[in-house]
């Protein structure tokens, strides 16, 4: 029978520094919260708001998978590897930070806030070579589907990870009825909205409240009021 | 105050570093950095370490002989991997490793 855990917007971790606001699912940084450590592989879900012309300074990571995806405004990466980018909505970044890499992360707008998740997994190889990839996927979005934006596949659709996990996103009108089918056993999904009203296997869900789902091949999304939806399926064990 | 002393293993410098100077920015907290697994060695033996963490560049093999080394000389001591290479994991990986001591 599937089990669920169920994180409602309002009880996340809240760290505000002024010209960064995050709201954090798990435990992270200076929230410590011993029952929001982890979602199987999913170790960090921030939804932060960087002020304009803001951002982090460089500053280190390693053997975490870290995705990237705007919600508006632009973002602006520079890392110890040589690359330097914008991201915008529509695109979505990874960083494989495998023995290390360096990195800025800067609102690339003057006066517009930046708002992006911040997600970081589990890898489920160590110390591999770092590297770095983004994409947009603006273009391929089709209404009231899902569309795959991450896969442990080099040449599946989307980017590509070192973790059996699979993203997908979909914007769906209200009164519409979807489903997801897990791609791996053992896996579960962490449903997060990011904006509108769904029901999830029957849980309500509103904007910015996280459901995660476990020991079930499928789940059903009922839609309420227009939503978009980021599905996050990890393996439930390390 | 009794300070709780904290090992960090890694390859990377700066990140060594950087670990160390986080961990150092809590008054309660003493961290130390080293380099490989031999220095890990020399460190124990001076310092009763209460948590031990493995960073990046550390082999599996290596995170198994020195945990075997490290808990036949102290028991109690708490050897755990730190993902992440930063401030973002860092404290809730040592305050659960403490909470489950």
């Amino acid at each position: 029978m599937a089990q669920s855990v169920l994180h409602t917007a309002a009880s996340r971790g809240v760290a505000d520094h002024g010209w960064l606001k995050s709201y954090q699912t798990f435990s992270f940084s200076g929230y410590f919260n011993p029952e929001r450590m982890r979602f199987g592989a999913l170790r960090v879900l921030n939804d932060d708001i960087v002020a304009g012309s803001k951002g982090f300074g460089d500053h280190p990571h390693d053997n975490m998978e870290i995705i990237s995806i705007p919600l508006s405004g632009e973002l602006k990466h520079q890392d110890s590897m040589g690359n330097a980018a914008v991201i915008r909505e529509g695109e979505i970044q990874v960083m494989s930070a495998g023995t290390g890499i360096y990195h800025t992360e800067y609102n690339n707008l003057p006066q517009e806030p930046a708002c992006f998740l911040q997600i970081w997994l589990f890898p489920n190889q160590r110390n591999v070579t770092p590297r770095y990839h983004q994409l947009s996927y603006k273009e391929l979005a089709v209404p009231n589907q899902w569309q795959q934006l991450l896969s442990p596949n080099p040449n599946d659709e989307g980017v590509w990870i070192y973790q059996d996990a699979w993203f997908n996103k979909g914007v769906f009108d209200a009164g519409t009825t979807t489903s997801y089918t897990l791609k791996k056993p053992g896996n579960g999904v962490y449903v997060f909205v990011i904006d509108g009203e769904v029901e999830v296997n029957n849980q309500p869900l509103h904007a910015r409240d996280g459901l995660g789902i476990w020991d079930t091949d499928a789940i059903t999304v009922n839609i309420s009021s227009k939503a978009d939806i980021l599905l996050m399926e990890v393996p439930m064990t390390l | 105050m009794k300070k709780t002393e904290i090992l960090i293993i890694g390859t990377h410098p700066d990140i060594v570093k950087t670990i160390v100077r986080l961990i150092n920015n809590r008054e309660d907290w003493n961290g130390t950095g080293v380099l490989s697994a031999a220095e890990a060695i020399n460190a124990f033996e001076a310092t009763p370490f209460t948590v031990v963490l493995f960073g990046g560049g550390i082999t599996e093999q290596e995170e198994q002989e020195l945990t075997t080394h490290f808990t036949a000389r102290h028991a109690s001591v708490i050897c755990i991997r730190h993902y992440g290479g930063g401030s973002g994991l860092l404290y809730g990986e040592i305050q659960q490793a403490l909470l489950s001591n």
